[in-house]
């Protein structure tokens, strides 16, 4: 039995002890805000974070995460108001939106450790993350905007 | 009327809301739905629009598109909402079914705002003056007197007000307005249209709560992953299952039915592995023991397919487009020019891998799926299953990406039928390994253009053969190549001033599912045409964005039915009257993209700008692509200009956001995209192998001008990639020295510092 927080609440998971975070969040806890882009950590859809840190779900076994604290987009404010999320609005960053819960949590992460990031720190952090839209110049400037905003 | 009809008749007021204001308009004009159940009768019957104004003042707008990320479910309510002068405040969207009578739902072919614009425009209209009758009515006064304004109607000369709700029963019953009070607002007097909305999904998406396919859960539900046929056409030759069964969690190893070739929408069929959870079923599916019966496609190898295109272009083809004698004039012509281009197989790579969720009861089935064509999704799995398409009901759910490859309907066609096999609920989850492996391509493809010039440089002869396998292969057998018709996609089409000129379509075979990628086969049109004009620019000693004006030649509009393009002539569905070839239009968005880019002015080694024009879809787009080429070959792109001519524009905000992606998705296409085959099968399986543009190498800066214009609408969604592309390709050019040819740029310019001369921008 694996016991873990997630967004706040007491969670235990009895299951396959390799199944990955990512599953658990979606498929036992209806968590869907956190989404399957690729399953080998090459899309960032899955970000959300762990212990503080920003981490992807497809790679994190349940077998390793007992007694962690585990934050998802559904959890990152409670009113969805976090800056990072209130910058995406105002920039109206997303298209198709699949992949911005994973942008958001990255982004939030990267606020956390450079919280006025310059273009060098975002393209490190950010470029983990794929949209096949392309929303990147306005992801960019959502993060500069959000930086303000703290 | 049937008893279905009446229900679903019942089923929409219930959801419009009892005691509302119901106004629907379609091809067959514009009606009042009566809460009594007076039948329709049995005409034709399908409205795009449905507006419902609620006494509570509600309004309700039913989105018959598909939402993929290019605002649909904004920009049609924001018409609407607009022309009746509504509450954006009080406005909701209900997504559609996939049903006839909401007419045409296929959201593709960048066709949502150009076919409906004009009935979106109308609904909100009609409404606004059957509201203001209502009021002059209640007030006894003319209706020249009142004016809809912001959710209420307000008498003039008093100052009276009376809110929409309030008037709602008396616009239920009042005679519907005539058409010379139903009055489309003048520019002066818009809201939103032409300006700015906030995108109604904004919310949900930011916040985790927006529901994409593979979201939707339902009591009891299953997951399911498949192992399909690797090879197009193969089938299960012996399956052992026994490992699969083992893994705990998975429930049932079930097999799905595939379709002969050509497959078409259906199923590609194989194995299922029916688990309590995606996790078990990934790894049941992974403990399966297929051998696989490859069939006819088993040879196909993309290296070879590739020299067989381009031997293809090398002979003359069926024509597409001809004028004057290009054969005469190439032989006569004082300098003859050849490019010779390639361009790969492509997949989409959407971030959402496609998945469905379906659920059989009393024998009908009901899907939720991020679909692009819910309709053809009914249809199909009606077919599929042997049912009537009334016993199947799709929902569409947002569409997590989907550039065409969501308009085909093959998983969702999986999930109805495993749902009926294991008796409940199941959601179908391709793997993104899936995703790349089992996708409808994007044609492979070879050009060969050839130019000649006179004395002066000027090119007095066109000659341009492609050769990629057709769409309609993945849809009928025995087809060998595409149809001349296909060339009106952007290469047949072309607003240039040649007078001899033959664009001509070679065959090729299909050994894949090909099928719709994001500007289809403008993608590779585009690509060969913008680099060859830019290399007769370079071959000439001339200025690229001069040497395309003076292609482009003077100003004219023409009709291409009557000028040289064989019958049927397709012009993206539109007539020639509404939508001649404009050069003007051409001309303008290459000035301004010039313009606005700094054109010309001096850039050090290894930087370089591009420069290419294209019209898709009705719209005219330049693109002026500036890169930066690093020592080791890797391309940045610091900043690009494009410049749209779409008439009007209802959502130019979502208009810019559309321009940035495309030019980013050209950048995938151009510089990192490919998928190959080998023994029939697709190499690539994730996008460690298929790379796509990430934030590092994606431009700092896409400025988009928008050429303010109150005419027809085109297309948005997908004219924006082709000329990227190009543009892209010439930038690296200028750049490096470098041309591009064969695509993607990959590890092409790995040693450019010596191999090559690096020229600067001129």
């Amino acid at each position: 039995m694996i016991t873990l927080t997630v967004n706040g609440t007491r969670r235990s998971f009895d299951g396959d002890p390799t199944m990955p975070l990512l599953w658990f969040l979606r498929d036992e806890l209806a968590l869907t805000g956190t989404k399957y882009g690729c399953g080998l950590a090459l899309c960032g859809a899955c970000t959300v974070h762990v212990d503080g840190q920003s981490a992807r779900a497809c790679q994190r076994q349940m077998q390793t995460l007992e007694g962690a604290t585990v934050t998802t987009i559904e959890g990152l404010h409670p009113r969805g108001e976090h800056p990072v999320q209130v910058a995406w609005r105002e920039i109206d960053v997303p298209q198709c939106g699949y992949c911005q819960p994973g942008q958001i949590m990255q982004a939030a992460w990267l606020l956390t450790q450079k919280p006025t990031p310059t273009d060098e720190d975002i393209d490190t952090a950010m470029n983990g993350h794929l949209c096949r839209c392309g929303t990147y110049p306005r992801i960019r400037a959502a993060i500069k905007a959000a930086e303000g905003q703290r | 009327m049937t008893a279905r009809d009446l229900l679903h008749r019942r089923e929409f007021l219930q959801l419009l809301g009892a005691g509302s204001l119901v106004i629907v308009v379609g091809p067959e004009g514009v009606r009042r739905l009566d809460a009594a159940a007076r039948p329709l009768a049995a005409e034709p019957w399908s409205p795009a629009v449905y507006v419902s104004v609620a006494e509570d003042g509600v309004v309700t707008l039913i989105c018959h598109r598909s939402e993929m990320g290019q605002g649909i479910r904004t920009t049609m309510p924001m018409i609407i909402a607009d022309e009746m002068e509504a509450d954006w405040a009080r406005c909701r969207v209900e997504q559609a079914d996939g049903d006839e009578k909401y007419g045409n739902q296929n959201t593709d072919g960048s066709t949502s705002i150009r076919d409906f614009l004009r009935t979106y425009r109308e609904a909100g209209a009609t409404v606004r003056a059957l509201l203001e009758d209502a009021a002059a009515q209640a007030w006894g006064v003319s209706p020249t007197e009142v004016k809809a304004q912001q959710h209420e109607v307000v008498h003039v000369p008093t100052g009276r007000t009376r809110t929409f709700g309030a008037l709602v029963a008396a616009a239920r019953t009042m005679p519907m307005p005539g058409p010379e009070r139903v009055r489309i607002k003048q520019p002066g007097e818009r809201r939103w249209q032409g300006k700015q909305m906030t995108s109604i999904d904004l919310g949900p998406m930011t916040s985790g709560t927006a529901r994409y396919g593979a979201d939707v859960i339902l009591p009891g539900m299953k997951t399911a992953v498949l192992a399909r046929p690797p090879v197009w056409g193969g089938t299960v030759a012996s399956l052992d299952d026994s490992a699969a069964l083992a893994v705990p969690g998975v429930e049932r190893v079930v097999r799905v039915p595939g379709a002969p070739l050509p497959s078409g929408f259906l199923p590609l069929g194989g194995v299922a592995v029916v688990a309590r959870n995606t996790w078990a079923a990934i790894r049941g599916r992974d403990a399966l023991r297929i051998t696989w019966n490859h069939g006819a496609n088993a040879d196909y190898e993309s290296a070879a397919y590739q020299a067989a295109l381009a031997e293809a272009v090398r002979k003359p083809g069926r024509a597409g487009r001809t004028n004057g004698n290009a054969a005469q004039a190439l032989a006569s012509a004082s300098r003859r020019i050849v490019g010779e281009y390639y361009v790969p197989h492509l997949s989409h790579a959407q971030m959402e891998p496609v998945a469905a969720v379906a659920r059989v009861r009393d024998g009908t089935v009901e899907a939720w799926a991020p679909t692009q064509s819910p309709v053809d999704a009914r249809k199909t799995i009606a077919g599929y299953l042997g049912l009537d398409v009334a016993q199947v009901t799709v929902h569409v759910t947002l569409l997590g990406g989907a550039f065409g490859r969501k308009s085909k309907p093959d998983f969702v066609c999986e999930a109805a039928w495993l749902a009926r096999e294991v008796g409940a609920p199941v959601r179908v989850q391709w793997t993104r390994e899936d995703d790349l492996r089992h996708s409808y391509y994007h044609s492979a493809a070879a050009h060969r253009l050839e130019a000649g010039l006179d004395a002066q440089g000027t090119v007095t002869a066109w000659t341009h053969r492609s050769a990629y396998p057709a769409i309609a292969a993945t849809f009928a057998p025995g087809v060998t190549g595409a149809e001349p018709d296909e060339l009106t996609n952007g290469a047949s089409d072309i607003p240039f001033h040649v007078p001899n000129m033959s664009v001509e379509i070679c065959p090729a075979v299909a050994h894949s599912r090909i099928g719709w990628y994001r500007s289809v086969n403008a993608v590779h049109h585009g690509f060969a045409i913008g680099s060859f004009v830019d290399e007769l620019a370079h071959a000439t000693g001339k200025d690229p964005a001069a040497f395309l004006l003076a292609l482009i030649g003077p100003d004219r509009q023409v009709d291409l039915s009557a000028a040289g393009l064989v019958a049927p002539a397709s012009n993206y569905g539109a007539t020639w009257a509404d939508h001649p070839l404009d050069t003007a239009r051409a001309r303008r968005v290459v000035e301004l993209a010039a313009e606005q880019s700094g054109w010309g002015s001096p850039l050090p080694r290894g930087r370089g700008r591009g420069i290419a024009m294209h019209r898709s879809f009705l719209s005219y787009v330049a693109a002026v692509v500036e890169v930066e080429v690093l020592p080791d070959g890797t391309v940045r792109v610091p900043r690009a200009t494009v410049a749209v001519d779409a008439g009007f524009v209802a959502n130019p905000d979502r208009v810019r956001s559309q321009m940035a992606g495309a030019l980013i998705m050209a950048m995938s296409n151009t510089l990192y995209s490919e998928i190959t085959f080998a023994d029939g099968r697709v190499v690539q399986s994730n996008y460690h192998d298929y790379p796509v543009t990430r934030m590092r190498a994606a431009p700092r800066v896409v400025d988009v001008h928008i050429v303010e214009s109150e005419g027809l609408p085109g297309g948005i969604g997908e004219p924006g990639v082709p000329p990227a592309g190009a543009a892209l390709a010439n930038a690296i050019f200028s750049a490096t020295g470098v041309r591009v040819r064969r695509l993607p740029v990959g590890s092409q310019l790995a040693g450019w510092t010596t191999g090559a001369t690096g020229r600067g921008d001129r």
